[in-house]
């Protein structure tokens, strides 16, 4: 079923044996297989159309290298746009902002919010900061224990907020309280919320305006299809996030939605969740993300050094 | 821009656009379909499967095309049904990828059986995640089921066991077995999971009568390797589609119908305990189609 972009492309290009350059007509063929990839990678489906176009000028105006293949050239092209689309170089967090620094993280519900506050506070402590965590999800069940639970895991403090609280007082006496500690990092962590709830989004808005975070982080579920558009689309409009961390991504998930999410927002991916521990956060690397949603591996390498 | 665009609009632009369905048609419509989820391939096979159709029974308007459209989707769904096992009490197992929505499914499916005036156990097969025995010890008091938990780190296999015992001996009707979210490609959680589901069997014949994945609506592709992962690990009889209250259309369920022939019993439309609903492919090819 996922066949890796290379094999597709080489079957492709096997076509045109004694063909050893790209022109107009194995190009057409091999940025159909490029499209199918991606597609069902997840990547949306207008994304896609943009990015081929993209690929297409380009490939069209390759210089011949005379070590690879037709079907090679298109991989590497491919590859280099889309490292590119993704974000180019490494952005990780902004430590340098007067303390408190206050994260707030918003999402879907089950994307993995509470998880990675919990993890950024071990990243962070790692750095030497002082993180506080703030649970302001007064709506799931035992969402406030589940934090509570890691911070005492990690032995983090964190603020003593009750269910019948409102969410955006939780977070104003927290980021007090975490002064009074001496913290110089707040991570709130608000519930999961659909971006069309009008209601729970205002509240995230409120929060927003209350707090000032200088990081909101949208967290998305790398399994998440199509849709990824639409919710990142909303809540960047609604809060104008500064990025996105990118969860799941452990298994075998292409994750077509970061660069979905990369292309709607403009927002750069700053963290992949890779597994359920508190230590499986990693910083995002646009070429290893890239690989994976072309489904690619050790091909790469060989086309690099070309 | 399209992606907001209703695909019965749609369709009748297309046709109204091109007059036939001509090849620019076909693949407009495999467009559309493909951003609701359903993927490059099922969408494909589908339209195969309409294609004759079409021609054979000479349809040229777009409100029966359309309907030929629906009728397909409840094929598809149709040919997925399977007979129901069932026993006394009868024990489902909840399984899936995380934070999918087990647990609250759980506290639907519980509520809905005492509704039905089942006496109804819910056991916290999840020792793992933080606070999840607590989050499903607050739905089973608020469902006012019956509530089997052990320590957290516990094993979960000696949870189902002894929960099991609890059920038989306090005459339960119905038993749910929450389990920890997992990721299918991990050998040894779904080496875990066959064990639980070894433990459900020797406590009682035929149990676990209902082995049920639960699929998030948002979800992509992946989900075919979800269904397929967790089907070889312990064989599915149902799928529950969750968070279709958002604007996701779920259309990966298609492919999983076209592909994997489980039927798809429940759909989740929010986070109350009420929010569940039983799936009907009419209402699902409808929605789809909106
Ligand atoms: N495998 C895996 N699981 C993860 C990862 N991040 C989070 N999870 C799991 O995903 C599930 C949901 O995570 P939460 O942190 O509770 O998600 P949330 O966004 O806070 O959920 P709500 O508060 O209900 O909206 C849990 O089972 C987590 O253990 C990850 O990177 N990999
Ligand atoms: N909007 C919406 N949210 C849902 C639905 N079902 C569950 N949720 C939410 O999704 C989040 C995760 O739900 P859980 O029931 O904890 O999911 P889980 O699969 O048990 O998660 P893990 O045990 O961590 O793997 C919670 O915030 C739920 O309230 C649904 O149908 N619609
Ligand atoms: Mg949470
Ligand atoms: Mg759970």
């Amino acid at each position: 079923m996922f066949d890796s972009l290379s094999d597709r492309l080489n079957a492709a290009f096997k076509r045109f044996k004694g063909h050893g350059r790209l022109d107009a007509k194995n190009i057409k063929d091999g940025l159909r297989e490029v499209r199918l990839a991606l597609l069902e990678a997840d990547v949306h489906f207008s994304v896609v159309k943009d990015f081929i176009e993209r690929i297409k000028d380009r490939a069209q105006g390759q210089e011949v290298l005379e070590s690879l293949t037709p079907g090679q050239q298109v991989v590497k092209i491919v590859h280099e746009e889309m490292i590119e689309l993704l974000g180019g170089t490494t952005s990780g967090l902004d430590l340098g902002t007067k303390p408190p620094l206050v994260i707030m993280m918003a999402g879907l519900q089950g994307s993995g919010k509470t998880t990675t506050s919990a993890k950024l506070a071990l990243y962070l402590r790692r750095q030497k900061r002082k993180p506080f965590l703030v649970p302001a999800d007064v709506y799931r069940p035992a969402a406030i224990d589940q934090l509570h639970k890691l911070a005492n895991e990690l032995g983090v403090p964190a603020f003593a907020s009750t269910a019948d609280m409102n969410p955006v007082d939780i977070c104003s006496q927290a980021i007090e309280e975490a002064k009074k500690q001496a913290c110089d990092v707040v991570l709130l962590d608000t519930a999961g919320r659909l971006h069309i709830d009008e209601l729970l989004m205002q509240e995230l808005q409120a929060i927003k305006e209350t707090c000032k975070p200088q990081e909101i982080l949208f967290v998305a579920d790398s399994m998440t299809g199509q849709d990824a558009v639409n919710v990142a689309a909303r809540f960047n409009e609604l809060l104008d996030v500064t990025g996105v961390v990118l969860t799941k991504m452990e298994g075998d998930a292409r994750g077509g939605a970061a660069l979905s999410i990369k292309s709607v927002t403009g927002k750069p991916i700053k963290f992949v969740g890779m597994g359920e521990k508190l230590s499986d956060l990693e910083v995002f690397h646009p070429d290893r993300v890239a690989s994976r949603i072309l489904g690619m591996g050790d091909v790469l390498t060989l086309i690099e050094k070309a | 821009s399209k992606t907001r665009e209703q695909l019965s609009k749609q369709i009748d632009h297309l046709l109204s656009m091109t007059g036939s369905f001509d090849d620019e048609f076909w693949e407009e419509l495999e467009e559309i379909l493909i951003m609701a989820d359903v993927g490059y391939e099922a969408s494909h096979k589908l339209l195969e499967r309409l294609r004759p159709k079409v021609r054979r029974e000479d349809i040229t308007d777009a409100q029966a095309f359309k309907d030929m459209l629906k009728a397909e989707l409840v094929q598809i769904f149709e040919e997925a049904r399977r007979p129901a096992k069932t026993g006394t009490p009868e024990v489902v197992l909840m399984v899936g990828v995380n934070g999918v929505g087990k647990t609250t499914t759980i506290a639907k499916l519980a509520h809905r059986a005492q509704m039905q005036g089942k006496k109804t156990l819910v056991a916290a097969g999840d020792t793992f995640r933080a606070a999840a025995i607590e989050q499903l010890n607050i739905w089973a008091k608020r469902v006012g089921a019956g509530f089997y938990a052990k320590e957290h780190g516990a094993d979960p296999a000696a949870v189902a066991f002894e929960a099991m015992n609890m059920a038989i001996e306090q005459g339960y009707d119905q038993v749910f077995m929450d389990t920890a979210g997992r990721i299918h490609t991990k050998v040894d959680l779904m080496e875990e999971l066959k064990k639980i589901k070894r433990v459900l069997g020797k406590k009682m014949d035929g149990a676990p009568h209902r082995t049920i994945l639960v699929l998030d609506a948002t979800t992509g592709q992946n989900a075919l390797s979800q269904v397929r992962l967790f089907s070889e690990a312990v064989d599915l009889d149902e799928i529950v589609l969750t968070k279709l209250d958002g604007t996701a259309k779920g259309g990966i369920i298609v492919a999983v119908a076209l592909e994997y022939k489980i039927p798809i019993s429940f759909i989740g439309l929010g986070e109350q305990m009420e929010d569940l609903r039983p799936f009907s492919g009419e209402d699902f090819a409808k929605a789809l189609l909106d």
